[in-house]
């Protein structure tokens, strides 16, 4: 019986878990959260109870009864509280297609092996597991990708996926009077969050211009009809839109906050196609909270650690199996490209799938390899008509924060780059310590990443240092390294 | 306004009754609802940030919500930057928030003494 372990219970992560307990593997289900689900079906937790919080989310009878079936699975291990800090490879696993020779002495040379701690969220005295499956499906998801803008640090400016968790997860309303900014239809949902939880949406505020959108999502429509159940989702947020009439401003984006210890309003201007800020468009707009995402960043770091290699656009690259470029090590979801919530369900279930011993060929895969095609193809339009322009920058001036956890301005990011004449991302970050806070570049990462490019001659980096490779996916405490047990 | 929970009544998933969970924070008494967040109970006790940034004395509180940014790190119970909006809290946590100084210039000693609350290792 193969072992397999899911690394993330998000939809793609649950639906990797049941896909190989089905081809009849022992799995074991992890997640960093207190609870699966991820942050799509980011939920209260058991000790607040209601009668009907379903209508806070979509699908969500599929995911409580995939809940209680992994949970009273005798051969499923669900570990919640469960942070994976490191993943160390061996040779042999990174080459896929190992010599036969190898393959049959393979034992223990060819298992990557796992380092977890298990425990309350940056506790002390968590335990330390390690395992060493003989597959893994990677499914870690992503985080709001917000770009940075004058005024963006002062408290009371969130992500718009901290507004949805702090709505969903805590039934916490952000404020009273909220802009909604950025670009993507995950706007939607968060201003649909927003308003149950009785805050006013003063406006939505999406970059990307109508006609962008339109030729982003309406060509071939024939093949967006597919898509039917997505299609219903968006329309039911419109649909509230309407109902609660909250502005939807198309080719609009918030320039700058304003406030001293917190915000008190933003600045909303006109953008171009390329999101250039269009000069005298500025008016100010009151707002006690402001939540502003303009993409999302792939949480690679346990994927990069277990050696897999990405593709041109940054995310984790895989075949029809979903397999990685390191054997026996598999990848579904946000991590492969972002596509939301039906594509992640549909390359889970492929994921865990083949991780099991089975193939993309089986008779069984036959739906969600439909569903894969499908929604491939709804996140291609969605990249087309919301994908970060990069005229953005034009609303960067000197003194705007770039890295929030070591305080590096604009301005300082671009003079070393000038003077040092240097687009290597390693000297920038010494030079300036932008990305080397306690978010290890989390946040700042892909700014950074493309100020530089932006400073040096040929419009690219020189070096192929990146944010995402961090030897320790997780900061966690030396007494937690210390305590050996062997 | 600071942020604020959904009053239960007006909720539209019909919450059933939550019970209370207690905690201090900078040895203040605070109350929450069982299973919330560190940060969920700082968020709706009025306070929009809690932390001060190193070189900027900036104020932040919570951004991203998900554990990602760590600006809304506090100690809790004596352990440093725990992130507030990951950490549920339990009965009796004993929070502090972080105000943390830059450290010393080696060319002078005595600036990390003289620095307004500097560390906050409580």
């Amino acid at each position: 019986m193969a072992d397999v372990l899911v690394i993330g219970a998000g939809p793609a992560g649950l639906a990797a878990a049941r896909a190989a307990r089905t081809q009849g593997a022992l799995v074991t289900l992890l997640d960093a959260a207190d609870d699966v689900g991820g942050q799509y079906w980011r939920h209260l937790p058991d000790n607040r109870s209601s009668e009907r919080e379903r209508v806070l989310h979509h699908g969500w009878a599929a995911f409580t009864e995939l809940r209680r079936a992994l949970d009273r699975d005798d051969h499923c291990r669900v570990l919640r509280s469960a942070q994976v800090w490191a993943i160390e490879e061996t040779d042999a696993a990174r080459r896929k297609e190992a010599p036969p020779a190898q393959q049959a002495s393979e034992g223990e040379l060819r298992r990557t092996t796992v380092h977890i701690l298990v425990g309350p969220a940056d506790g002390a005295a968590r335990e330390r597991l390690t395992l060493k499956p003989d597959a893994i499906v990677v499914a870690t998801g992503a985080h709001d990708r917000t770009l940075p803008f004058p005024g963006w640090e002062l408290p009371g400016v969130f992500t718009a996926g901290a507004a949805q968790a702090l709505a969903k997860g805590e039934r916490v309303a952000v404020g009273e009077r909220v802009v909604v900014a950025g670009a993507g239809p995950f706007l939607l949902p968060v201003a649909a969050s927003l308003v149950q939880t009785g805050s006013a949406v003063v406006g939505v505020y999406e970059a990307s211009r109508s006609r962008t959108l339109a030729s982003g999502w309406l060509p071939r429509p024939w093949l967006l009809a597919r898509a039917g159940k997505k299609g219903v989702e968006l329309a039911g947020y419109v649909v509230r839109q309407v109902r609660h009439r909250i502005p939807y401003r198309t080719g609009t984006a918030v320039v700058r906050a304003h406030g001293t210890d917190r915000v008190t309003a933003v600045t909303i201007a006109s953008v171009d196609e390329q999101w250039r800020p269009v000069r005298g468009t500025e008016r100010r707009v009151a707002a006690d909270a402001v939540c502003v995402s303009h993409a999302f960043t792939p949480r690679l770091e346990l994927a990069l650690a277990a050696g897999c290699e990405l593709d041109d656009a940054g995310f984790v690259a895989v075949d029809a199996d979903q397999r990685t470029s390191v054997r026996d090590v598999y990848a579904a979801g946000e991590i492969t490209g972002i596509g939301g919530v039906e594509l992640a369900l549909a390359e889970g279930t492929i994921a865990g799938h083949c991780a099991a011993g089975g193939s993309a060929t089986d008779d069984v895969l036959r739906r969600p390899l439909r569903a894969r095609s499908i929604y491939q193809e709804f996140a291609q339009r969605m990249h087309a008509a919301h994908s970060v322009r990069p005229g953005w920058t034009g609303w960067l001036t000197d003194d705007t924060v770039v890295c929030r956890c070591e305080e590096v301005n604009c301005g300082a990011l671009r003079a070393a780059a000038a003077a040092t004449e240097s687009s290597s991302l390693r000297s920038l970050k010494l030079s300036t310590r932008a990305g080397l806070g306690i978010c290890q570049g989390r946040i700042c990462g892909r700014t950074v990443e493309k100020l530089l490019a932006d400073a040096g001659p040929h419009g690219r980096l020189r070096d192929d240092a990146r944010f995402d490779r961090r030897p320790i996916a997780f900061p966690l405490r030396l007494g937690e390294l210390a305590t050996d047990d062997q | 306004m600071p942020p604020r929970s959904v009053p239960p009544a007006d909720d539209p998933i019909r919450p059933d009754p939550s019970s209370a969970v207690h905690v201090t924070v900078d040895g203040v008494s605070r109350t929450g609802r069982a299973g919330q967040t560190i940060a969920g109970i700082l968020l709706t006790s009025g306070e929009l940030s809690w932390r001060r940034t190193s070189q900027k004395n900036a104020p932040r509180g919570v951004f991203c919500g998900i554990g990602v940014c760590f600006d809304c790190v506090v100690t809790v119970n004596g352990q440093r930057d725990v992130r507030a909006c990951q950490r549920r809290a339990a009965d009796g946590d004993v929070v502090d928030t972080q105000h943390d100084a830059l450290p010393a210039h080696p060319a002078d000693p005595t600036s990390r003494l003289s620095a307004d609350g500097g560390g906050g290792d409580g």
